[in-house]
């Protein structure tokens, strides 16, 4: 079947801060250029999660005067906390004694889904075309191999793979440069990674899976301007992670916990261990009284300098984090990522003009104060593979006393799906029962994403073994999808004695840790119908 | 044939509905606002009718701020010919909007006016009734299914006893059901197109009828909370607690 195609100067696939930077730039180099945006989402933010404290060092330099253009960047970082957690017990941590990197005064509070639909809206008052609500969901190559665009989704398929009445063929949007801006795990990016061997000699990449939730609190406990982090319980010496706590406007706190993907008890679950969080005296104090109102997760990029991939490829760009350009000791991405794209822009407004290649783009990019920043970071992730005692002494010495110019460069040994122990040598881990005032179930959380997908449609979530996850997955790791999904998507369900793996694909926020932390790689994430997931709001 | 298709902006099915702290209102920053999914059907049926040659233009009216437009460019994507956008701030009823209607069928002159059943924000279900009054024409409510015939439409209505068919003449007033059909999505030219279609914008000052709300509303809240059940052992204890505790039997 014959698809129906547009050509544009440049696509890009993602509208989140690297995307609408790319098209933004590359607006401002040349108002000509012919440019169009696809985001999965239903509309600009809707899939955007983040925590976020923002860095407004790319924005300074891509639109300057943003501070007049009504910008949803308001709260300015006030004050700052950072608290070890014990069990029942918190011990502050003095600020001045934080690496320079993790101090926070120069910067905001924000919600980056709304910054991203203000970004949105600069770059279609520029002249982008954006479209939400249609996922790429195919890489396009030309016979030479290099890449020719991307062609969308088909819409109206049935879950047996029919063509309904409502069908809707994708399309062929062709680019003479084509940007990938997916985020973190992109489905493209990662079929890209893997054709061009991107990631050659680079350590594998490493994630985390974030959560968050936004709280309103009462009056007296908002502090707007309060950033605080914790690190220590509820996870052991072992596990990677911490917590966020962010006083917003309007008497909000962004509320988050970020727990690494190379954990290795199959019975760890992230988002139980996020629930417990919030008990503790120092947290429960703050939101006791409150009211949640919003619920979400995404899987990030945790790897930094040792694992990002080149970034171009012929006739492709990979920007942000569906490279990986997360800057992990200053918990920020969103300006690094913004900056990749800024820096492809140029590259790109080169190669057109100048019939430049676009690997001018790696000089470029080592040339950026990412570059360096992504450097001088390199070593704090691996460090706390050592533990997290031993990862704060390191991180002491190399953030604060070397400010990262130790002459190595620790290694990521293992992939996250690399990680899990067998179920039978790991202890079972018993969670609290969820009390429904600070702690709540997958199904009452997830019904606070808006998530939906249009009803008979082929699974999103693809297995390349159907009978791996019983045969093999449950009977040595217990199944741990049941666990590290934040959606409650997968189920082990008992019919007769027999165990039936199942897949509840209408539940997926798009988080795609499942694509990343199954022992096997046998759960492959792909886009499913257009506008599907979750509806986040000031995420 | 001409069909006029009335189609309102509201906060998307899939978005959790949180009441305002001072009871003023549902929140409605930072929240997904899509078209109410009826008015997709009745567009969807406008469409369709067209396409099969009975009728010859199709124009998508909204009522509402600026960003209501959105719907309009919806309905234009999937096969209106041209918009309308009747500019509008604040509080609107149903008897407004009928009224403003009124004055727009008064000046494009079409033979049907379609909308969906009622708006999944206030589900009040009276527009269409009251335009059908303004107007003097006849209407069909909670079509389900609509045969268009030389002078009339023949439509199945959804009723609470099963399925009632109705034959009105035209010019006549259909709300649509979310059975009457599965709306097309939208495709990514007929978007671009779209984008080139005329959507014309009147102030309802210009209008000159009186739009100002006749309810006051003294306050929103949420329900309240549903208790938890409980498991009974059997059904001896079922019927004793329905007897003496719910006193339903």
């Amino acid at each position: 079947m014959t698809r129906e195609s547009m050509e544009y100067d440049v696509v890009i696939i993602g509208g989140g801060p690297s995307g609408l930077s790319t098209a933004i730039k590359l607006k401002q180099l040349d108002p000509n250029l012919n440019i169009c945006l696809l985001e999965k989402a239903s509309e600009i933010g809707a899939h955007i999660l983040s925590g976020n404290v923002f860095e407004t060092k790319a924005l300074d330099e891509l639109l300057p005067n943003w501070r007049e253009l009504n910008s949803p960047i308001k709260t300015k970082v006030t004050k700052e906390k950072f608290l070890f957690l014990g069990k029942k017990r918190s011990l502050s941590w003095p600020t001045w004694l934080l690496p320079a990197v993790q101090k926070n005064h120069k910067n905001y509070i924000i919600s980056l889904a709304n910054l991203c639909r203000w970004l949105a809206e600069q770059a279609e008052n520029l002249g982008v075309e954006i479209f939400p609500g249609f996922p790429a969901s195919e890489v396009l190559y030309n016979d030479d191999g290099s890449v020719k665009g991307v062609a969308t989704q088909d819409m109206g398929i049935d879950k047996d793979g029919n063509k309904k009445d409502s069908f809707e063929p994708g399309i062929e949007l062709l680019g003479k440069v084509t940007v990938f801006a997916e985020g973190c795990r992109g489905h493209l990016g990662k079929e890209l990674i893997q054709k061009f061997e991107l990631n050659k000699g680079k350590d594998p990449q490493q994630y985390g899976i974030g959560f968050k939730e936004i709280w309103e609190i009462d009056e007296n406990k908002h502090e707007e301007g309060l950033v605080m982090h914790t690190a220590g319980w509820p996870l052991d010496n072992n596990t990677y992670g911490g917590s966020f706590m962010y006083h917003a406007e309007n008497k909000q706190i962004f509320l988050g916990y970020v727990i690494g993907l190379d954990y290795k008890n199959p019975y760890l679950s992230p988002y139980d261990e996020f629930q417990r969080f919030k008990t503790h005296p120092a947290i429960r104090k703050i939101i006791e009284n409150g009211k949640r109102i919003s619920y979400g997760a995404r899987a990030l990029i945790e790897g930094g300098f040792q694992s990002l991939p080149k970034m171009f490829m012929p006739g492709a760009l990979l920007v942000g984090c569906d490279a990986g350009t997360l800057n992990m000791p200053k918990i920020k991405g969103s300006h690094t990522a913004m900056k990749s794209g800024m820096i492809a822009a140029e590259t790109i407004n080169e190669h057109l003009k100048n019939n430049k290649d676009l690997s001018i783009f790696e000089q470029k990019f080592k040339n950026s104060w990412v570059y360096k920043e992504l450097f001088e970071a390199r070593n704090v992730k691996p460090s706390f593979s050592w533990g997290l005692i031993l990862g704060i002494i390191f991180t002491g010495i190399d953030q604060i006393l070397f400010r990262g110019k130790l002459p190595f460069t620790l290694k990521h040994k293992h992939a996250d799906h690399q990680t899990l122990k067998p179920a039978k040598e790991m202890p079972k881990i018993n969670y609290p029962k969820y009390d429904n005032v600070l702690t709540f179930d997958k199904t009452s959380s997830v019904y606070l994403t808006g998530t939906n997908h249009a009803e008979n449609q082929p699974v999103h979530l693809k297995l390349k073994d159907p009978n791996l996850p019983i045969n093999y997955t449950l009977e040595r790791f217990d199944e741990p999808a049941q666990r590290y999904c934040p959606a409650g998507v997968y189920e082990i369900q008992k019919e007769a004695d027999v165990n039936k793996f199942v897949i509840n694909s209408q539940n997926c926020i798009h988080c795609k840790t499942c694509d990343i932390k199954e022992p096997s790689q046998n759960i492959i994430w792909v886009t499913p119908e257009g506008g599907g997931g979750p509806k986040y709001g000031n995420m | 044939m001409k069909i006029l298709v009335a189609v309102k902006r509201v906060i998307d099915y899939n978005v959790q509905i949180r009441v305002k702290e001072d009871g003023s209102g549902v929140v409605t920053d930072n929240v997904k606002m899509s078209t109410n999914p009826p008015d997709d059907n009745a567009i969807e049926e406008a469409v369709k009718i067209k396409e099969a040659g009975k009728a010859t233009e199709i124009v998508a009216i909204t009522v509402g701020a600026e960003k209501a437009q959105e719907t309009v460019r919806k309905a234009l994507a999937v096969g209106a010919d041209k918009g309308i956008h009747v500019k509008t701030e604040g509080v609107l009823e149903p008897l407004a909007v009928s009224k403003i209607i009124n004055k727009i069928v008064e000046k494009e002159k079409p033979d049907l006016v379609f909308m969906g059943k009622q708006a999944i924000d206030d589900d009040c279900n009276q527009t269409g009734q009251m335009l059908s009054a303004l107007l003097n024409w006849p209407q069909a409510t909670f079509a389900s299914n609509i045969e268009v015939k030389e002078k009339s439409l023949e439509v199945t209505r959804e009723i609470d006893e099963g399925l009632e068919t109705v034959e009105i003449n035209i010019p006549a007033i259909v709300t649509c059901d979310l059975r009457l059909n599965e709306p097309r999505y939208a495709s990514l030219p007929n978007i671009m197109k779209a984008k080139k279609k005329p959507i014309e914008e009147i102030n309802v000052s210009d209008l000159g009828i009186d739009i100002t709300p006749r309810v006051q509303q003294l306050k929103v809240e949420e329900p309240p909370k549903r208790k938890a059940g409980i498991k009974v052992a059997n059904v001896a204890e079922l019927v004793q607690k329905l007897k003496n505790e719910a006193k339903v039997l």
